[in-house]
This record gives structure tokens, sequence and C-alpha cells, in this order.
């Protein structure tokens, strides 16, 4: 015979972040938009701009098509795993009540935060994984050693760290439909007008000042000078930085929890 | 749990507005009042996620904004509507919940109280609405908390339905838990309180036993409502 009998507790913190992780991560591989923009999408860019030949007529830099499109593709991967589809997957979440249910539990608001970075984490080790994989299927021939390594490593989380920002932001201001419209619509401004797949130098030179700060143009540049030049882009990881901390300011201020 | 002058407000209207009530532990309390009378927005003053603008509330001793991360894990709420994934299947979310809590319920067994079995797998957005219903009742219990609360839990159910819920809140009552709901279903709150408050424009308007809101038995629940909350008739002009 069940007991209901009050036994209330909260389960320790990793426990609660890694199950929040887990459940965000299963919803999201079930989610055919959430893969395209995830995999899909960069994949196809990759292939396109090393497999066939039209690297080479894009202004994607001076190097090799290749070498010059697995940074900036990269980029593009941190960008819809950390802002598009965490921003989407957060708005629907408040239209669907998640974000108050979760709210009225012991997840806490720091458990829930980190249950969706780890989430977004994992996607981009995914991410990564397939195409660096595809990138040196394709001849990518990346500066090796530890600063080039490193620098990777600190753009893709210093990057995560200010496209999240954004994206919570944005979930958190904006309806679910609002959210999933700006989102998507941003994501190819920024792809298009960002500095994301084209050097912030190849910009009409009155458009270069604003583009350079902008966080795609850090976050691209800044894996590009890694992988090509081999050295740690400390300047686009303090932008990043900065705009993570702004960001994540303005997050904390306006974010609404039911 | 102890509510003192409570004042909510939403721009210029106040929605609860110097509104008071206790509750004893163990027992089941439900809260009934017109639409916009503003029982939602106390509970929800209850679960942490209305600041109150003047007043006192105190669940289980704790302040449900200031010790909001020390609260949340001794209460269970059930949400009017929604509060799932909508691709997240009907078993998993209970679940996932559970993981949340140090002693929750056994899985098996609630999904089996609450008849969730023949839908376990289904995702939530293709769930029937009182298959919702008793997901989200079962989500609100299954921590094993001290105080659930619980809004409108029978809406939309079959009568069968109806009566294994209200059995599950007697039980839930009889081995400690404190129940509080907010119902318009005035058979349900006869049926089940231990005290009744209604609740009329942001304030406390009648509270008692049911056997004394219905002074023993000789007018009916609904009767009493009624008149308690009648609007004022028009003056002709």
């Amino acid at each position: 015979m069940t007991t209901y009998a009050p036994q209330p507790g909260s389960a320790p913190w990793p426990r609660k972040v890694l199950a929040h992780s887990r459940m965000e991560f299963r919803l999201l591989i079930r989610n055919g938009e959430q893969l395209l923009l995830a995999l899909v999408i960069p994949l196809g860019i990759l292939l396109l701009l090393g497999g066939t030949g039209l690297g080479d007529r894009l202004p994607l830099g001076d190097g090799r098509a290749i070498d010059d499109a697995v940074p900036r593709v990269l980029a593009l991967a941190v960008l819809s795993s950390s802002f598009t589809s965490l921003a989407i997957a957060t708005g629907f979440e408040r239209r669907y009540g998640v974000i108050k249910r979760l709210g009225a539990s012991p997840l806490s608001r720091t458990g829930l935060l980190a249950g969706k970075i780890g989430a977004v984490l994992v996607v981009q080790v995914i991410q990564l994984a397939v195409l660096i994989g595809t990138g040196f299927a394709l001849g990518w021939d990346p500066a090796g050693g530890f600063d080039a390594v490193f620098g990777v490593i600190l753009m893709v989380l210093c990057g995560t760290a200010a496209f999240a920002s954004l994206g919570l932001l944005m979930a958190g201001v904006l309806r679910a439909e609002a959210t999933l419209a700006a989102a998507n619509l941003l994501y190819l401004l920024l792809l298009v007008g960002g500095a994301v797949m084209t050097p912030v130098d190849e910009y009409p030179a009155g458009m270069q000042g604003v583009v350079r700060l902008l966080p795609s143009a850090a976050l691209a540049n800044g894996l590009a000078n890694s992988t090509i030049e081999g050295v740690i882009p400390w300047a686009a990881a303090l932008s990043l930085a900065l705009w993570a901390g702004v960001l994540g300011y303005l997050v904390s201020r306006t974010f609404r929890w039911d | 749990m102890e509510i003192d002058n409570l004042v909510v407000r939403y721009g210029d209207k106040a929605a609860v507005d110097g509104l008071s009530l206790t509750v004893t532990v163990g027992t089941v309390t439900s809260v009934l009042g017109p639409n916009g009378a503003g029982k939602t927005t106390t509970v929800e003053s209850c679960e942490g996620f209305r600041r109150p603008e003047s007043g006192r509330v105190r669940v289980l001793g704790l302040d449900p904004i200031a010790d909001h991360d020390e609260l949340m894990p001794r209460i269970g709420v059930m949400l009017q509507e929604g509060g799932a994934w909508s691709g997240v299947r009907a078993v998993e979310m209970l679940r996932y919940v559970a993981t949340l809590h140090s002693h929750p319920l056994e899985i098996p067994a609630l999904v089996e109280r609450l008849d969730l079995g023949s839908c376990g797998r289904t995702p939530y957005r293709r769930l029937s609405g009182g298959q919702k219903q008793r997901l989200s009742f079962a989500l609100a219990i299954v921590g094993r908390p001290e105080v659930a609360f619980l809004d409108e839990p029978t809406t939309g159910l079959d009568p069968h339905g109806r009566r294994e819920i209200w059995q599950l809140i007697r039980d839930l009552r009889d081995d400690g838990v404190t129940v509080v709901l907010t119902t318009h279903a005035m058979d349900e709150a006869e049926q089940l309180s231990d005290q009744v408050h209604v609740v009329s424009a942001g304030k406390v308007i009648a509270s008692g036993t049911p056997d004394a809101l219905t002074e023993h038995g000789a007018k009916s629940l609904e009767d009493v409502y009624l008149a308690l909350t009648a609007p004022p008739k028009r003056e002709r002009s």
C-alpha cells in the first residue's frame, strides 16, 4: 500500500542538473527543426564550401577554401546551438508552462540554467566532432598545437556564454512565436551580415567598424585566428566576455519565470 | 500557511486586496471564488510566482520569495494548464520530475493509481484533457510534499476520474499532506474540505467548515456561495 506521508527533499544539485540536461538533449534530438539548425545546415554549408569548389569563389579569407571554411562553419554551429535553438526552445517552454512548472520544483533557477547550458555543450561536442571530422575528410589542414586547441575551446565557451545570454534575453521578453521568428531572422542576418562566413575586411569600409563589434564577428574571427594562425584570440575572447556580461545582466533583470 | 493582509497588484488593478487566511497543517482547505476574484494570484503568491506589494505570506514558516529554493522541494504544485514540453512522454516527464526530489513516490504505483499506464509513452501534446489533468496531479505529488496546491484538479475528468481524484486527495490528507484546493466545483469543495474560504474582489468574504457554512446541511454549499458572491443588482434608471 502506497503511503503519501510527506518526505520532501531536493535531490543533490549535480543530479538535478544532469537530469535536466539529459531531458533537454533527448527532446532536442527528437525535434527535426532543431537538428536541422544544429547539424544539417552547418554540415551542408561545409560540404558546399569545402567539397564543391564553391568556397574558392566566395570571400571566405586569404587561404585555402577549406581552411577558411571550417572555423567559420564552427562559428555558425555555435551560433545555432547556443542562440537560435536555445532561444526557440526556451520561448516555447514558457508558452507551455514548463518554466513555471520547473520554477515550482526543486530544480532552482541556477539548476535550470546550468542544465540548459549542459545540454547546449553536449550538442556542441557532437557538432564539433561531426564538422571537424568532415573538415579533415575534405582536406582541412589546421594549425596544430596547444594554443590552437585552447583557442578553439575558449572561443566555443565564450561564444556560448554570449549567444546563450542573447537567446535567453529574447526568450525572456518576447512571445514564443516572436522569439521563433526573431531568432531565425537574426541567425540569417548574422550569417550574412555578421562576419560569420566572411571576414570583416571584406565588408564595405563604412560597415566594418560596426561589424567588427558584433559578437558573431568576434567568434568567427577568433576561431579562424586559432585554427589558421595557431594563436589564442584573447581580444575576441574579451569582446565575447563583455557581450556575455552585458547580455547576462539584462537576462537577470528581464527573465520571467512564469 | 499564513497569509496576512496580502495585496498584489497588476498595474493599477489590485488582484488581491488585503486578503488574510490561515491553513492548518494536515487539512484540506478550499479556496472558492468567481473568476478574477484573486484565487489563483493568492495561491501563486504562496508558490513564489507573485511578489506581494504589501502583507505577509508564510508557507511552512518560509517566505515563498526570499526562501524560494528552501521551500520548493517541500511543496507540490498542480498548474491549471500546461507545465510539460509538447514532445515529452507522460511517464518520461513524471520520472524527470521525480529525479529532482530526494524521496519520490514509486513511479509504477503512482502511474497505476492515476491510470497513466495506457498513455505512458504518449507525447504530452497528444494526451486527452483528462490524461493531462491526471499527469499534472501526479507531478504535484510525486515529490512527497508537505503541502500540495491543486488548481482545479478535476476539470475535464469524467465522473469516475473525479471520484478517483477525490479519494486520492482524502488519502493524501489522511497521510498528513496539507492540501490547498482551488476549485469551481462546489460539490468537490463540500465533499473534501475541512475548511472553506470564499474569496471575492481580492478579499476573503466568508470562512468556515462546510458544515458551518451550509448551516449543518440546511443549504447546499453552492447556494451559500451564490448568495455570497452575487453581483450587485443594477439600479433601474
